[in-house]
């Protein structure tokens, strides 16, 4: 299959994340000519995930960490190592795909598969920029132990607010987990979790206004989502989990994405150009996990293969 | 070969490694429990070699060396901060790709 002409490759996988390895598996198994390009190193929002509960195969659950190294160590005894890179630009001629990337090399290459998944979402509010790194973070298992002792803000609602809230419990003194909504929207088992540990107190129908602090944050102001009133809560640490923004800005003009720049695919994983995939996380779904990452990763490797063929 | 330029610093020679060094010194706080620590371990490994002779490249672990990042207020991990002439000239926080170490080397060069 693979074409040594001009060092076209068959298919180049951006992302080495749950999504990517998973590409990387299938793609080298089914003998295809790829690379892969990382930013950082192989992992992704994983390896930043203190326990996975829910990746199956994994009885009694495993780190991220750990997980990331197992999945690694598994694509590459069928694909090459992971190179780092960053791409800034893809253009299409002749049904060639030509790949620019920030060092200003390019790779040619028959398909793409696209798994450069997300990032945190910020709240865009006075401080939090001035003061991250000093109080305010979107990293519970990098940060949390800097709290100990402490009274900190879990900003969020959702799975990944809870389960990190429930993490920092084993450093803080005081949780307080702020939600705009009167209820959760975490799965049950977390739900439950939270609301019946004593370290944790919600607070229900409020958002963050803004962040105090000079040298280190020493608070916020909330504000009654019901009624509007404003008031300060103090805090050492505001930890914001509020969802998170797909890695896409370099491909957005190139083919569709939703509002909010997730990449639409078919059933194939297939995007609006053919011969470009994309999968896990910046892809637009109803669940984003590592179970779904790695499944996505699997069918567009399947599909690149079907368009070589 | 990978890694071995890079200098690992403690809170009882940071001073003589850092502060009193002549040229710049870029100290990678971290620790082993920090998954976004390990990930940009491998770009402070190539930083070291292609920086080599020019910016000392350090790395200093935040568990064995509480003193250090308490001075300069660390709160987050990884955070890497750029000293020149024994000054803070850059500083940045989370793990972010080499293009952007390199624009805030860059400025202290």
């Amino acid at each position: 299959m693979s074409n040594d002409t001009n060092n076209i490759i068959d298919c180049l996988i951006i992302g080495a994340g749950p999504a990517g390895l998973g590409a990387s598996l299938y793609a080298g198994r089914s003998g295809l000519n790829i690379r892969i390009i990382e930013k950082l190193s192989p992992g992704g929002q994983a390896i930043v995930t203190d326990w996975i509960d829910n990746y199956l195969g994994f009885k009694d659950g495993i780190s991220g960490f750990e997980l990331i190294e197992n999945m690694k160590a598994h694509a590459l005894r069928f694909a090459p190592s992971v190179e780092n890179g960053e791409v800034i630009a893809i253009r299409k001629e002749e049904g060639i795909f030509s790949v620019e990337l920030s060092d200003r090399t390019f790779i040619a290459t028959r398909t793409i598969i696209i798994a450069t998944g997300a990032r945190p979402r910020k709240l865009n509010v006075p401080g939090e920029e001035e003061l991250t790194g000093k109080g305010v973070s979107y990293c519970a298992t990098c940060d949390g132990p800097f709290f100990r002792d402490q009274t900190i803000a879990v900003v969020g609602g959702g799975d990944s607010a809870c389960q990190e809230a429930l993490f920092l419990t084993n450093f803080a003194k005081k949780i307080y987990l702020i939600h705009r909504r009167d209820e959760l929207r975490a799965v049950k088992t977390l739900q439950d979790k939270v609301l019946n540990n004593e370290k944790i107190e919600m607070i229900w129908n409020a958002t963050v206004e803004e962040i105090k602090g000079d040298a280190e944050v020493t608070g916020c102001i909330l504000k009654d989502t019901k009624t509007g009133e404003l008031r300060e809560l103090k805090v050492g640490g505001v930890f914001i989990f509020i969802g998170i923004i797909p890695n896409t800005e370099f491909i957005r003009r190139l083919i569709k994405t939703d509002d909010l720049g997730f990449i639409i695919t078919d059933d194939w994983m297939e995007t609006s150009l053919e011969g470009l995939f994309a999968a896990g996380d910046c892809r637009a779904k109803n669940l984003r996990q590592v179970i779904t990452a790695v499944s996505d990763g699997a069918i567009a490797a399947y599909g690149a293969k079907h368009r070589l063929i | 070969m990978a890694g071995d330029r890079v200098i690992h610093v403690t809170d009882s020679d940071f001073d003589e490694q850092v502060l009193q060094s002549d040229a710049p010194v870029l100290v990678d706080f971290w620790a082993a429990w920090c998954g976004p620590c390990r990930a940009i371990a491998p770009v402070i490994d190539e930083l070291a070699n292609d920086y080599d002779g020019k910016v000392k490249i350090a790395k200093m672990n935040v568990d064995e060396n509480p003193v250090t990042p308490g001075k300069f207020g660390i709160r987050a991990i990884p955070t890497l901060i750029l000293f020149k002439g024994g000054q803070v000239v850059e500083q940045i926080t989370g793990a972010v790709g080499k293009a952007m170490i390199e624009a805030a080397i860059a400025k202290a060069l």
